[in-house]
């Protein structure tokens, strides 16, 4: 029998609604006979006709079919005229095929997957505009909850139902540069107060530090006092930092989990110093904590380590949404332990467009996407479900870690203690380095880099892999495999040109006339090429074809 | 053979009995079922056992107040997250009935795949997403193009993608001030007391960036009926110290231009004079991508010898989402070279001049899509098409008879109207009226010195349609109507007598209307 009425009432009443739910300005004749596909007649053909000149009608040819992608594309000027959605989605989504993919890029600590019921809440959302308070209330409102729950997890100082005072930023330089700003106003009204010359403030911090706090110093006419590194240890060290601190020194910052190896720096050590210094000479100066990527990490995998407003000299933190807040890139955070540590003068109480909005930002008009999935993660996972995350994040950082060191090449430049990345660099680079080990992954679509680290210890090159919660124990197993096979391949290899230069002048001076005859030479360079060719037709046949 | 009328007939009968049945079925029953759905339901939310076969709205965690100070202690399914978010934020007003921004609320569904496909990009990471970057390149050289600079044909412009115009402009007068600051430590002059000259109708990023990098903020005062920057005013504001004048081209206030050419020509002569070599900044946040494409023959550009560099916001009439702005400078020697960063980040060098870092690369690339995509044919013919509506809906607005215009034809496609009088009633109550109906159309005050003037502002976006400004001329004429039987608020000196008969009627009314509508 034909289907119950009930349903046919339903499928009634939901065409129609469908149609509402579109957007008006899809009723183009385009849209139309995309959905309805008719064959044109009449007028509707003569109309495109005549526009597209000697074209036929474009919409029932393929996109591939079309003229659009074989016109070279415009690269300095808009085009004059317009082309159909689809071509235009085709030809972009094919050229950034070209881009590597998100997922294998070991380089960044940002978040690269999120839950799929989490990607519709940010999509429905892609339109909303963040500042907007007043229109979306509730949107503001959970970029409030995001803040008290990330200031508890911080140990600020509040009551139960105590609102704390943060902002949610675009990344954590956006939330460094507004802690800093505080800072140094706080700085500079202190002196003012006090009768005192203001213009030549300092912050000290490590050279390990990412490169936001050198533009903050720069952009905003700080000077940056940096404690340098030396080789074996990559972190601030709090005595030789506390010692660069003087009565111009707005901030120190410490840095939870370097960039460059993972490392916790000591804040428990660096504020017992400060403290004592502080009483000795009535300086007051804080500390600030750039927990960009170690924020999420501490308190669940390391609840008893004090970094955090446990600490008395510890008046603001920042912390990346996108990294291990596991929030697609574009959002940060910033808490600070009080009101009194936000001058005032810095907030903006402003009438925009009919509502009085307090705000603390350098940028204003965004997404609110990333507010809505930090939120979305924060509820979705709780405690539990980060502390797992990290829990696993490690795990594999150590099934990686010991499988470097079984192939006997690599020392380990990180500490099992920090951030989930592994740091290493090869024992021997004589021949080969690290570049070369990172250009190569790359042929297996692994993008791993390669980096030489501060002054101070930049002779040393490291390989930097971090391991994201998407990065699971298969991936980490087959990555070891793939970096075998490259430190193999190169073995094969001729040391690159320059290199080998370097090291016969070493053996003409050493040996005074030891130089390759022409019949070694040869050979090396048959050795590679026949490498080379027998590599390929193993890859035509096994690959490419 | 068969009688069409027959079969109809038949049909309707076939119905009855489906619907019948419909009722009669046990399944719709109410009563004898109901109560074991609640008890399965109290075991789950006891037990919880088998979460996943259970109804979303059956679990527990839907009577669970949501956490708000602290993260809560355990997980929660996926699905329930989902809902419980989605269902709270259905209380955040409709976007596309938000008139209060400019900010783009729509795009085509090819577009949003290409963004959803970029979402997990970080567009810092140069060096391992080449063709982003090469398509934030290509934005840039297409939108220095429209700006006229002075670029050669396969010449790569300066210029960088941001957040928004808020960043952009930041960037600008960074740059501003520290050329500022290096001329005058060439010339051995002091250089602690910088300030830039604007007009009071800047949004409020213009303050911020005095505030937070130390400029002093010379504001030229507006005056009823002229709520734009006068260039002469501000040519006078003008001494040794100022960094830029920086022009609005299209004012946030009312959507008008300012006249760029004569400030470019007054501060010209002046320049000659003091050989001071104050430079402009246009802040094109809205109109950037109107004046190329309606008034074509407006200079306002880099056409103009003293503009220096100008921002605009791709998340407004560049019809992309909200999060991308931009600003190109005239040629390299604008942009000091202290402030470009050149770092060893991961790999690579890359020389970046940004606020932010980290951040999504989807707006680039969608800001790309729309180049491609519309061209200058496409952009033309959209920004007509709100022109259009917007006279529709001016007109509209006038026809009521109550209000006065304040926009101008010429400009950002947007209305603003005050009410003539305002004794009784003010435009905030129309707004907050308004939002019964889903508008969400903002009321504000004018800045200092015209600030007794409250306005309506109405923006035009490419998805306001012909019929949605018909349907809110039609809505502003109903609260009209409304606010007219009602007491104003704003008087309290009547007798008990007339207090009592308003309230009286507004109770009335309030009964009548329920008996009507809401049953």
């Amino acid at each position: 029998m034909s289907p119950p009425p009930s349903k046919q009432t339903a499928f009634a009443l939901r065409l129609p609604s469908f149609f509402i739910s579109l957007p008006l300005s899809l009723f183009s004749s385009n849209f139309i006979s995309f959905i309805f596909p008719v064959p044109s007649f009449g007028n509707t053909s003569t109309m495109v006709l005549s526009k597209t000149a000697s074209e036929t009608d474009v919409s029932i040819h393929s996109t591939f079919a079309s003229r659009y992608v074989r016109n070279s594309l415009p690269r300095f000027k808009m085009p004059e005229n317009s082309i159909p959605k689809e071509a235009a989605f085709q030809i972009i989504n094919d050229e950034l095929m070209l881009d590597g993919n998100p997922r294998l890029n070991l380089a960044s600590f940002v978040t690269t997957w999120m839950e799929p019921e989490c990607n519709k809440l940010i999509m429905d959302a892609i339109n909303k505009n963040y500042v907007d308070m007043d229109e979306y209330p509730v949107t503001t409102e959970l970029q409030n909850r995001c803040v008290n729950m990330i200031a508890h997890l911080f140990n600020a100082p509040l009551g139960e139902s105590e609102a704390a005072v943060g902002v949610g930023t675009v990344g954590s330089s956006e939330a460094i540069m507004l802690a800093g700003l505080a800072f140094k106003r706080k700085w500079q009204n202190k002196r003012k107060a006090e009768g005192k010359p203001y213009d030549k403030p300092n912050i000290v911090t490590g050279a390990n530090v990412q490169v936001c706090w050198e533009k903050f110093a720069r952009y905003f006419e700080v000077e940056l006092k940096e404690v340098k590194l030396r080789e074996g240890y990559y972190v601030m060290d709090p005595a030789k930092a506390v010692e660069l601190v003087d009565e111009n020194t707005i901030c120190v910052a410490a840095i939870l989990g370097s960039t460059l190896n993972g490392e916790f720096e000591d804040v428990k050590l660096l504020n017992d110093l400060l403290v004592e210094k502080n009483k000795e000479t009535g300086w007051d100066t804080p500390i600030h904590v750039d927990a960009a990527s170690g924020g999420f990490i501490a308190p669940f995998l390391y609840p008893e380590l004090e970094w955090d407003f446990r600490l008395p000299l510890v008046k603001s933190i920042n912390v990346s949404g996108h990294k291990y807040g596991l929030v697609y890139a574009g959002i940060g955070w910033v808490i600070w332990r009080s009101k009194d540590d936000l001058p005032e003068e810095l907030i903006f109480h402003i009438n925009y467009l009919g509502a009085d909005q307090p705000t603390f930002t350098l940028n204003f008009s965004k997404g609110s996407s990333q507010v809505i999935a930090q939120y979305y993660q924060l509820i979705r996972l709780g405690h539990e479900g980060y502390k797992n995350v990290m829990e696993n994040c490690h795990e594999n950082a150590m099934v990686l870690k010991e499988g470097l060191e079984k192939t006997g090449r690599f020392n380990i430049v990180s500490k099992d203690d920090g951030v989930p990345l592994v740091a290493f660099s090869l024992k021997d680079n004589k021949r080969h380095d690290e570049f070369e080990i990172s250009e190569m992954l790359r042929r297996y679509g692994w993008i791993v880099p390669a980096y030489t680290m501060p002054a101070d210890a930049q002779h040393i090159t490291v390989l930097r892999v971090v391991i994201r919660e998407d990065f699971s124990r298969t991936l980490a197993e087959r990555l070891v495999l793939d970096i075998q096979k490259v430190v193999h391949e190169l073995d094969a290899l001729p040391a690159k040109l320059n290199a080998r230069l370097a090291t016969e002048k070493q053996e003409q001076v050493k040996n005074g006339t030891v130089k390759k005859t022409a019949i070694e030479t040869q050979r090396e360079i048959t050795a590679y090429w026949k490498k080379y060719v027998t590599e390929r037709k193993s890859n035509n046949k096994t690959q490419i074809c | 053979m068969t009688d069409p009328f027959a079969t109809s007939l038949q049909r309707v009968f076939l119905y009855i009995s489906y619907a019948s049945l419909y009722i009669y079925s046990p399944r719709y029953t109410y009563f004898p079922t109901c109560s074991t759905a609640k008890k399965e339901t109290m075991l789950a939310a006891t037990n919880a056992t088998e979460e996943h076969v259970h109804s979303t709205f059956a679990s527990r965690y839907v009577r669970a107040p949501v956490p708000r100070f602290k993260m809560p202690e355990k997980s929660i399914p996926k699905d329930a997250a989902y809902q419980v978010i989605h269902d709270e934020l259905m209380l955040d007003g409709n976007p596309r009935l938000n008139l209060a921004s400019f900010v783009t609320t729509w795009m085509e569904p090819e577009c949003d795949k290409l963004m959803m496909a970029a979402i997990n990009k970080n567009y810092v990471d140069m060096d391992e997403y080449p063709v982003t970057t090469e398509l934030q390149n290509r934005c840039v050289n297409m939108i220095a193009n429209l700006f006229h600079a002075p670029v050669g044909e396969e010449e790569t412009a300066v210029g960088v993608g941001t957040v928004g115009s808020s960043e952009a402009i930041m960037l600008a007068g960074l740059a501003f001030k520290r050329r500022w600051q290096h001329k005058r430590k060439t010339e051995g002059k002091p250089t602690d007391n910088p300030n830039i000259v604007t007009g009071a109708n800047v949004q409020v990023c213009w303050e911020k960036f005095a505030r937070y990098f130390e400029v002093e903020l010379k504001e030229v005062k507006l005056k009823e009926g002229y709520y734009v920057m006068d260039p002469e005013q501000a040519v006078e504001l003008v001494d040794e110290n100022t960094i830029c004048v920086a022009a609005i081209l299209g004012s946030t206030l009312t959507g008008e231009f300012e006249d760029v050419k004569t400030l470019n020509d007054l501060l010209m002569k002046k320049n000659e004079e003091t050989g001071w070599g104050t430079p402009i900044h246009v802040d094109a946040a809205s109109g950037g991508f109107i004046a190329p494409f309606l008034y074509p023959d407006l200079e306002w550009d880099f056409r103009l010898p003293l503009v220096k560099s100008i921002n605009v916001s791709g998340h407004k009439y560049g019809l992309v989402y909200a999060g991308v702005g931009w600003v190109v400078w005239r040629n390299k020697e604008d942009l000091p070279d202290d402030l470009v960063f050149h770092i060893n980040y991961l790999g690579s060098d890359q020389p970046t001049f940004t606020l932010n870092f980290s951040k999504g690369s989807s707006q680039i690339i969608a800001q790309y899509y729309q180049f491609l995509r519309l061209g200058f044919e496409g952009y033309k013919n959209i920004i007509e098409n709100c022109m259009e509506n917007m006279k529709v809906l001016k007109q509209g607005i006038q026809n009521t008879g109550r209000f006065n215009i304040l926009s101008k034809d010429i400009g950002v496609p947007l209305v603003a109207f005050s009410l003539k009088d305002s004794s009784k009633h003010t435009v905030f109550e129309i707004a907050e009226n308004l939002r019964r109906f889903g508008w969400i159309l903002p009321a504000y005050t004018m800045p200092a010195n015209a600030q007794h003037v409250a306005v309506l502002r109405a923006v035009i976006r490419e998805d306001f349609s012909h019929g949605l400004a018909k349907r809110l001329v039609e809505h502003i004429e109903q609260v009209l109507k409304e606010m007219d039987g009602l007491p104003s608020r704003l008087q309290h000196k009547k007798t008990e007598r007339e207090t009592q008969e308003e309230v009286f009627r507004y109770w009335k009314r309030l009964v009548d209307r329920k008996r009507a509508g809401v049953c």
